[in-house]
């Protein structure tokens, strides 16, 4: 099964709560049931997409680190 | 003389029916609401009011902040300086330059020493200015409520603070808001 993204927020470089903050309004623009990917190079990131994944229920489907990026993949609820 | 106090009948006839249970989102029984109590105007509380609003707001709360005593003065219009009518009023913001951009830390601010290193580090670790998660904050709905008695005591206007700013109100407000809220904070 092929994931479909439908938006990225690329927040390299920012500091909390930013990443969550651009994450928060570009997901408004998607549909319900589809993707977006999130690139951040903040630590205190890994444990904040969980958190709001669970206070907002859009779904983290996916994360990863790769050289210091994470990236995250959240489905809208 | 007895005294009957009616029920008004325009009550029954406005009052929204209960939304269906399948319009909300699922596992949430109603909008989770945080209340902020904005007292202070140094940098290194805003600051922390601002981060916490506008997370809220992005998790998808209802989040209000009351705006009180010298908290209010962060949220008077970039192009005001001097605010108030009175001599001391005039001489308050002269002593606590009013804006956004103009915050002091409660500690170390040794003559803007203080908040000029902070903005050197902030930048340098490219963290979101004051400024800009209140552009944020209004940006994703977060309610400011500016205090009608600060204002009427620094001298402030409703023209005198940024357009965003809700409609003033007062203590009992604050604490209908507090209790109703699922959580309160006073900063």
């Amino acid at each position: 099964m092929t994931l479909q993204i439908l938006q990225q927020v690329d927040a390299r470089g920012l500091s909390c709560p930013m990443p969550i903050v651009k994450t928060a309004q570009a997901i408004k623009a998607i549909p319900s049931g589809s993707l977006i990917e999130v690139l951040a190079t903040d630590k205190g990131s890994v444990n904040d997409f969980a958190a709001w994944s669970r206070t907002t229920g859009n779904e983290l489907v996916e994360q990863s680190v790769d050289d210091g990026v994470y990236r995250f993949v959240l489905r809208r609820k | 003389m007895t005294l009957t106090i009616e029920q008004p009948v325009e009550a029954a006839a406005v009052r929204v029916p209960e939304p269906e249970v399948a319009l909300q989102p699922e596992g949430a029984a109603r909008t989770k609401e945080l209340v902020i109590v904005n007292w202070s105007g140094d940098l290194d509380k805003v600051w922390p009011v601002l981060i916490l609003s506008s997370t809220a707001a992005a998790s998808g709360m209802r989040c209000r902040v009351f705006v009180t005593f010298w908290g209010l003065l962060p949220f008077v219009k970039d192009q005001k300086r001097i605010v108030g009518e009175h001599w001391m009023q005039k001489m308050l913001a002269l002593m606590q330059r009013p804006g956004i951009d103009h915050l002091k830390l409660s500690k170390m601010n040794f003559l803007g020493m203080g908040p000029w290193m902070m903005g050197v580090l902030r930048r340098k670790y490219n963290v979101a200015s004051p400024r800009e998660l209140l552009e944020a904050a209004t940006a994703m709905g977060v309610e400011f409520i500016p205090c009608q008695m600060t204002m009427d005591m620094f001298g402030l206007k409703r023209e005198d603070l940024i357009d965003e700013m809700g409609e003033p109100a007062g203590a009992a407000t604050a604490i209908e808001i507090m209790t109703e809220a699922d959580a309160s904070l006073f900063i």
